[in-house]
């Protein structure tokens, strides 16, 4: 997809325009949040649940090449293959291979960030094979060729009657008079078109939540069941997963399964989750003929042993940006590229490079909320900081910013030279204040002013004060 | 080591019942220091009524969190060095702002993490040092403060004291003591109020939808005056609140608790 994340600041003037987007932020930040808050009370095990789902992956990513070679070698004893792909590219050429070879004419597809990543469907559509979304939110995303604006909820940014319209406009076969007011109408409409398609599919295509080296096994969590239908009823299964998928145990899947749900959605465990290992066995009555994970990198074994590895802890809960002042003011689509909200901030400029994604790590207050859910207790806003330190010393940050802080930086390491500069500069600015005491207008100051009144000071400052109030220097300078 | 060779009656009492008296040094801030000075003595007042001598080093400037969120580490840590240095010799050392006291508490230790002389010197620095409310009530246990004040206020929880520090409680407890003084909830009161120091002026746009939904918030408490314990986040949501003619005033938690609210509020009165 095109990346955007360049203009990141032209993005969010515009999504703070769009009343149906703004309309439609307004339930992510009533809807996620509660429920998160309630399924965590609920259980009195959550945050130690957290440590343990935290330790799990770092354990993982410690030892992450003897987990794959052991994940390698269970799929291939259950009859499946893994495909290694260091980039988008690579992992597109894979997937066209396999299509060819089986004369693929139509692909379903359950939920799959990593075909997003990718470009999967653009490029499917270029070689003339049919990709289907069957996941409620990115079928209506395919409909209306945009891209999702959420991990979880990709068509988070869309509001009801715009889906009706959109079906009105496209199930043209059916009833132009039926009844589509309701949400669970919609469903049973897109529910009734995707039927047919899962069992003309020639391949089903279905992320990975987890891929358990223990057994060779594929997880994916839905809540639609459509994963189930795509991957059991195409003749050909293909896993899309990025490499830091890998944990090493059932038991480790169900520990950290306890935490995703709940962080996500509020859901003890989604409707569905459902394990695929291998193809179709001989005694078995259906599933696939064949069986494929294509195993991403595009970057991430990059981020290993750097400061940006905890963020390969991330389980795509969306927690972050569920609950990202930044992510409710202007949707996902702001950020550009794939992943947006906080885990986007870190993420997208280790996968697509800093110089396009520099504005995401700095378009955050860090306020910390993102960190305080995140059930991997991922530190979002250490490495966005850590990559700001990065564009700072590649000076990718704009000159007139760096300029400023250097001469910030150079008057605050002299305290004495700071004191008589602020001691002109305070009662200037109370006297700009006037009797109002506030300012409306300010040279320089235009991005604090263009929105809001700058309070005047009182005129001294407080160590002016304090010294003409007759108290003894406490300085040791 | 003094600050001020008065005291008030409250710390005289204490000293008389109890031998010990902390030396705390202020830190004052450099947004208290340039726009409010009225904090810094409103501070220095809870302080000594919580029976501690105060002390102001002159030798301070800034924490140092506009090099660090920019990302500029050397000269983040030239800063830390020197607040060290100038303040690691007192008892205990405290800021009226949770995200200052953070910057010195939390991140101090993490810059020098690596650094072979400055780690444990930044570490054993850290453990000194307090927000001003919380130092109040956790350290000093003081559970209420001499002040009267006949109005209805709120309160915005301030990110990094509510995150980092655990700043929740205390500020509410201590003003629940205030006379007069009656405490409306503010409706999501732990979402940040937009100013993110630097990202307010760099995106201004997207904090202006922030910081806009929190002075509609503010308003619907039908509150007197807003309150808060960062003077950032106080600027930043007086500002939008001025410019929307929202009659609410603005002052930081301690100028209440100190009884000390004779000044105009911060930005004035609409």
């Amino acid at each position: 997809m095109q990346i955007t994340s360049q203009t990141f600041k032209a993005n969010t003037v515009k999504a703070l325009a769009d009343v149906d987007l703004q309309r439609a932020l307004r339930h992510v930040e009533k809807g996620f949040i509660g429920k998160r808050q309630k399924a965590a009370d609920a259980l009195p095990e959550f945050e130690a649940l957290r440590d343990s789902a935290m330790a799990i992956k770092q354990h993982t990513l410690k030892h992450l090449d003897l987990y794959i070679d052991a994940y390698v070698e269970k799929v291939e004893a259950s009859g499946g293959k893994v495909h290694f792909a260091e980039d988008a590219d690579h992992a597109r050429r894979i997937f066209l291979d396999i299509a060819r070879r089986r004369k693929a004419k139509t692909v379903t597809k359950g939920k799959t960030m990593i075909s997003e990543e990718i470009g999967l469907n653009k490029f499917l559509e270029q070689n003339g094979i049919t990709p289907v979304e069957t996941d409620l939110g990115e079928y209506i995303i395919q409909l209306r060729d945009e891209h999702p604006s959420h991990i979880i909820a990709p068509a988070v940014h869309i509001n009801r009657d715009q889906v009706e319209a959109d079906f009105r406009k496209f199930h043209v076969d059916l009833d132009p008079e039926r009844d589509l007011t309701k949400p669970e109408t919609l469903l049973s409409e897109a529910r009734q078109i995707l039927r047919q398609k899962y069992g003309e599919a020639d391949i089903g295509v279905t992320g990975a939540n987890f891929l358990i080296a223990e057994t060779g096994t594929s997880v994916i969590v839905t809540n639609e069941g459509n994963g189930d239908l795509t991957q059991l009823l195409g003749k050909c299964h293909v896993v899309l997963a990025s490499l830091e998928k890998i944990v090493p145990t059932l038991e480790d899947t169900a520990q950290i399964l306890r935490v995703l749900a709940r962080s996500a959605t509020g859901q003890e465990m989604s409707v569905y989750t459902t394990l695929s290992t291998g193809p179709k066995r001989a005694e078995d009555r259906d599933g696939p003929e064949e069986y494929h994970v294509i195993l991403l990198d595009n970057g991430r074994s990059n981020m290993l042993g750097t400061e940006f590895e905890d963020m390969l802890r991330c389980i795509r809960c969306g927690a972050c940006m569920n609950h990202c002042p930044v992510y409710h003011a202007v949707g996902g689509h702001s950020y550009g590229w794939v992943y947006p909200g906080p885990m986007g901030a870190v993420l997208t400029p280790s996968l697509i490079g800093v110089d396009k994604a520099g504005h995401l790590p700095n378009a955050s207050t860090f306020c910390g909320r993102c960190e305080a859910v995140c059930p991997m207790r991922i530190p979002l806003p250490k490495m966005m900081r850590h990559w700001r330190e990065k564009e700072f010393e590649s000076h990718l940050q704009p000159t007139a910013a760096r300029f400023g802080l250097g001469v910030w930086a150079f008057f605050a390491r002299r305290p004495k030279l700071y004191r008589s500069a602020v001691s002109f500069a305070m009662p200037a600015l109370k006297l700009l204040g006037g009797r109002k005491r506030r300012l409306r207008s300010l040279p320089l100051a235009g991005g604090w002013t263009k929105w809001r009144d700058l309070p005047a000071p009182e005129g001294r400052t407080f160590m002016q004060a304090y010294a003409q109030s007759g108290h003894a220097d406490g300085g040791r300078s | 080591m003094t600050a001020n060779g008065q005291e008030s009656g409250v710390s005289a009492r204490l000293k008389e019942t109890s031998g010990h008296r902390p030396t705390v040094a202020l830190f004052v801030t450099c947004l208290v220091d340039l726009f409010r000075p009225s904090v810094g003595f409103a501070s220095i007042k809870l302080l000594e009524d919580a029976g501690c001598r105060v002390v102001v080093p002159s030798n301070q400037t800034c924490c140092g969190q506009p090099a660090y969120n920019s990302g500029d580490r050397q000269d983040t840590r030239a800063i830390a060095r020197q607040v060290i240095e100038t303040f690691e010799g007192y008892d205990y050392v405290v800021a009226p702002s949770g995200s200052c006291g953070s910057t010195l508490k939390k991140h101090y230790p993490e810059l020098f993490a690596d650094d072979p002389v400055w780690a444990d010197r930044a570490t054993q620095f850290s453990a000194k040092v307090h927000e001003l409310v919380s130092f109040l009530t956790d350290v000093m246990g003081v559970t209420a403060v001499d002040a009267k004040l006949a109005t209805t206020v709120t309160y915005h929880d301030s990110c990094s004291g509510l995150r980092e520090l655990g700043v929740r409680e205390q500020p509410r407890k201590l003003l629940r003591s205030v006379e007069g003084l009656t405490i409306k909830e503010l409706p999501e009161a732990d979402v940040c109020c937009g100013f993110g120091g630097t990202f307010c002026v760099k995106y201004p746009d997207v904090s202006n939808a922030i910081v806009g939904k929190k002075a509609k918030h503010v308003e619907s408490t039908g509150a007197e005056i807003l309150l808060a314990g960062d003077l950032g986040c106080l600027m930043n949501m007086d500002g939008k609140l001025k410019r929307e003619k929202i009659g609410v005033e603005v002052r930081h938690v301690a100028e209440v608790l100190a009884g000390m609210t004779d000044k105009p509020p911060i930005g004035g009165k609409l």
